[in-house]
């Protein structure tokens, strides 16, 4: 292009178009896409929060205090579906919006296009499934994993429900599809495979598990509304159909999903952590390989949420010994980041705060996974608390944790503001020391006997419950300060400069803070 | 706060949840009591391999988080920029990478040896002395015993079932065994090896009795195995694992493990009052009046169907329907009949067949008329009428 074509087009080029509508709604800007993202994980976050909220208000002591338990089904089902295809894995798909192609020097996302359309089907889902509250029999209450027979005796939410997961699961796949594109196709010169960021690596696979899981979903959940209104058996075994077939497909899919929902984070950690300890990542390509047999392991594992059906011996050992395995990897990327702390130069700002707390509670949640792991002990902790507690680990001071890591340490690069970083450490100290109280003793509960999803239980888990009760309600108001700090930056504070932080490498700190709407239209030289 | 002093928070914060649960691990706490924060060492063979691989991986979790804390609280406490430490530039060892891919390896090999015994151990059903048959439903258990032609259901006792409603008679915590206590448990002998087939009618869901060792999915149109040889006589108490439905909550289950000489006594006991039963309800085909009936009627109805179509017939949303002004229930008699005799499939309203003549009577005639119901007049079913029907 020559000086003077690019002149005449500058007016187009350098700003995002006036008007609110013709900006937002028609964008095909990643960074404005990045931003839509994650705004509307930020919403779902606190919906979904609302909802934990009413389970934990029920759960604060014995007796039904608050709800009938046919509400409290909606709001354990619809927690998990808002927080997994609503806050979670939208905030990462708003991180890769923003991120990838400022790491790695593209001008945008391959598919701008399809990247609109992948956002803009989200609100639509969730028209949908939130709409469902005001039918006629309320919301879906089977559970997030839907098993059958149970989900078929929903009422009207059925329908919704399994057109919701179809359109969420489509916008997925199109985001995805748009960062393989993108990953693949528009790295700057001199950027190859191995030296992606660990971000930029952690979302590749990411995007291929969705890919090849997301399809699955879509054709259990189709089998279901066919079982239901056209006359099919695939899961009633009084039509020579199977219950379990359906876990078994379910599994194939949820699996790899929570690496899905952990892999970014990973990413992000190891973004952060080489930053404020101002020394390389530990084993950049131990990471990298030590992500791809995460996602590999991720495929045939899905046998151990299925322990108590009735597999065969040597199905129930297959899953067990895959399901170890994964502590391998697992456990390569937790040392890989200490070793990145050891003989540094650490300081403490509020993303690394969040990053090193990541190392630690996501290590919690790893360790009990190990326990989990093993079938014959399996069958006693199946379906407990103890499970609950695993999870909340794993996805809240895992994945959540590692987004709010991401948000502070990005955030100045995307304001050109900094963030206030004494709110930041408050936000920080608060949702830690909450969180712990919130799950922690869900441990207990659960090996003491507690199922999960049961709206009232027997006096002996009265005291864990309040416990957990009080952290909770403490967790949730902590995260309105995270709003306050994000707006609070939004709106102005001490300018950034585009390095942001001392330690940070990488090309978006190449650019200016804020980034100007459109980055990189000359690609960089990656030596 | 200084970074001090913040750090000095967080480590302490940490360790005392460490410390918490370290402690109430290893102190000897009655699971069943407040506070329990451990599994059942039970009263089973596998529930004791199940509790001994528990506190084996436990214990070798905890010291690697242990490593794994203690090595970041290090590296935060030295190597901090305040304190003028300066980053090495050092990011790959080979070495050091080999050996923390080789030992969790091979500590996960330790673990998997004794989980792969156990695991065969708990598959193992031959040799059993006896077979109970366990049946889910939509919510309550039902127990065949397969050699003995004893069969009965089980469901939530009175006393929790009233203290579990929304403005309830009595506190939960005035009821001994709140959740966790039947009407029938069953009654098993000790030193005898169990098989357990375990299917279920509607959904799926989950036995699980803790001190047994082990839960089991019972599933629709699939019967599972699972086995259980009970060392001592006590009453042992456990819940549906599987979310099932609205009273997934309230389905538990109790098991009362006797010496064989009271099992057999009380086998015996079971086989008279089926006997007797049937006796009873051959008579009982005459007619009763209309107060009686209505009295059964409302009995029944607060311990059978009250949960779902709620105390005043209004029923909740489109899942379980009013029952006040209802066609179904004004209209053709022996459609109505049929409703509570069959169930109606698809739906959460499962068969009542297991009811006596004279209790279906009750409770037909009673939805028949209450709440207004009788508008068009009283409408009376009598025990023959439903005998009839069957």
């Amino acid at each position: 292009m020559t000086a003077t074509t690019h002149d005449t087009h500058d007016a187009h080029h350098h700003g995002p178009p006036p008007g609110f509508f013709k900006r937002w709604l028609f964008t095909t800007n990643h960074k404005d896409l990045g931003v839509l993202y994650m705004l509307f994980g930020l919403l779902m976050f606190f919906v979904g929060g609302a909802m934990a909220m009413v389970i934990r208000a029920e759960l604060f002591q014995p007796g039904l205090n608050l709800v009938d338990p046919h509400f409290f089904n909606q709001m354990t089902t619809m927690h998990a579906l808002v927080m997994i295809f609503g806050a979670v894995m939208p905030a990462f798909t708003g991180l890769a919006n923003w991120l990838i192609p400022v790491q790695i020097g593209a001008p945008d996302m391959a598919l701008p296009r399809i990247n609109n359309w992948a956002f803009w089907l989200l609100p639509a889902g969730f028209v949908l499934l939130l709409a469902t509250l005001f039918l006629p029999g309320g919301a879906p209450a089977g559970g997030w994993t839907m098993y059958p027979p149970l989900v078929l005796q929903l009422g009207d939410s059925f329908p919704f429900l399994i057109f919701a997961v179809h359109i969420l699961g489509i916008s997925s796949i199109m985001g995805s599809i748009n960062i393989v594109a993108t990953i693949l196709n528009m790295r700057a010169p001199g950027m190859t495979l191995m030296k992606m960021p660990l971000f930029v690596w952690a979302w590749l696979i990411t995007a291929f598990l969705i890919v090849a899981v997301m399809p699955v979903l879509a054709g259990a959940v189709t089998m279901l509304l066919t079982d239901q209104y056209f006359g099919t058996s695939f899961f009633s075994a009084a039509g020579g159909g199977d219950p379990v077939m359906f876990q078994h497909i379910f599994w194939f899919f949820g699996h790899p999903e929570v690496y899905i929902l952990i892999l970014p984070a990973f990413g992000i950690v190891s973004a952060i952590i080489p930053t404020f300890a101002r020394k390389p990542l530990f084993g950049y390509s131990s990471m990298v390989y030590a992500t791809a047999s995460i996602a590999f392991l991720s495929f045939i594992v899905w046998g151990h949420h299925m322990f108590t059906v009735g597999m065969p011996l040597a199905g129930q050992l297959f899953f067990m010994y895959a399901t170890m395995l994964v502590a391998v990897p697992t456990g390569v990327k937790i040392f890989n980041w200490m070793a990145t702390m050891w003989q540094g130069s650490m300081t403490f700002e509020t993303p690394m705060l969040f990053s090193i707390a990541f190392v630690l509670l996501f290590t919690i949640g790893g360790l009990s996974g190990v326990m989990l792991a093993l079938a014959p002990v399996d069958l006693q902790y199946h379906d407990t608390y103890f499970v609950v507690a695993h999870f909340h680990y794993v996805l809240v001071t895992g994945a959540v944790f590692s987004i709010m890591a991401a948000v502070y340490f990005w955030l100045p690069k995307w304001t050109g503001n900094m963030y206030d970083e004494k709110l930041g450490k408050w936000h920080f100290w608060l949702s830690t020391i909450t969180v712990n109280v919130l799950f922690f003793p869900q441990h207990f509960l659960g090996l003491a006997g507690m199922p999960r999803r049961i709206p009232d239980y027997a006096v002996q888990f009265a005291e864990f419950n309040m416990i957990s009760s009080i952290g909770g309600f403490a967790f949730g108001l902590s995260q309105l300060l995270f709003v306050y700090i994000i707006v609070k930056c939004v709106r102005g504070g001490e300018k950034a400069t585009s390095e942001v932080w001392e330690g940070a490498r990488g090309l978006e700190w190449t650019l200016p803070s804020p980034a100007p709407y459109h980055t990189f239209e000359t690609p960089p030289v990656v030596k | 706060m200084n970074q001090n002093k913040l750090t000095r928070l967080f480590v302490a914060s940490v360790a005392m949840l460490v410390m918490l649960f370290s402690a109430g691990v290893a102190a000897e706490s009655d699971w069943r009591r407040p506070w329990g924060v451990n599994l059942p060492q039970g009263v089973t063979s596998l529930s004791e391999v199940s509790y001994s691989m528990h506190m084996l991986t436990f214990w070798i979790v905890t010291v690697i988080g242990i490593v794994v804390f203690a090595g970041v609280f290090f590296s935060v406490w030295k190597f901090r920029k305040s304190q003028g430490a300066k980053p090495a530039t050092w990011h790959h060892s080979t070495a050091v990478e080999i050996v923390w891919t080789a030992v969790p390896f091979l500590i996960l090999l330790g673990i998997a040896i004794p989980a792969t015994q156990a695991m065969i151990k708990m598959e193992d059903t031959s040799g059993y002395e006896m077979t109970v048959k366990v049946t889910g439903y939509q919510w309550m258990w039902e127990y065949e015993y397969l050699d003995e032609d004893i069969q009965f259901f089980s469901r939530l006792d009175r006393d929790s079932d009233r203290a579990r409603q929304r403005n309830p008679e009595i506190r939960p915590r005035d009821v001994e065994h709140y959740l966790l206590n039947v009407d029938n448990p069953l009654v098993v002998p000790v030193n005898t090896k169990i098989r357990f087939l375990l299917t279920a009618n509607d959904v799926i869901h989950s036995w699980w009795v803790p001190e047994l060792g082990w839960k089991k999915d019972t599933i629709p149109g699939f019967i599972n195995e699972a086995w259980a040889e009970i060392r001592e006589p006590g009453t042992y108490r456990g819940q549906c694992a599987e979310l099932c439905g609205r009273d997934h909550g309230f389905m538990p289950i109790v098991v009362v493990a006797k010496t064989q000489e009271d099992y057999e006594l009380w086998v015996a006991e079971q086989q008279e009052d089926a006997n007797g039963e049937v006796a009873a309800d051959d008579e009982d085909l005459s007619d009763m009046g209309m107060d009686e009936l209505m009295a059964i009627g409302e009995g029944v109805y607060g311990n059978q169907c009250m949960a779902c179509h709620q105390a005043g017939g209004e029923g909740m949303g489109d899942m379980f329907p009013a029952l006040v002004g209802s066609e179904k229930v004004l209209g053709d008699r022996d459609e109505y009949k049929s409703i509570l005799i069959d169930g109606v499939s698809g739906t959460s309203m499962q068969s009542f067949a297991n009811l006596s003549n004279q209790e279906l009577a009750g409770v037909l005639t009673y939805v028949r008329n209450a709440w207004g119901n009788d508008e068009d007049g009283e409408v009376v079913f009598q025990p023959a009428d439903v005998d009839a029907a069957r």
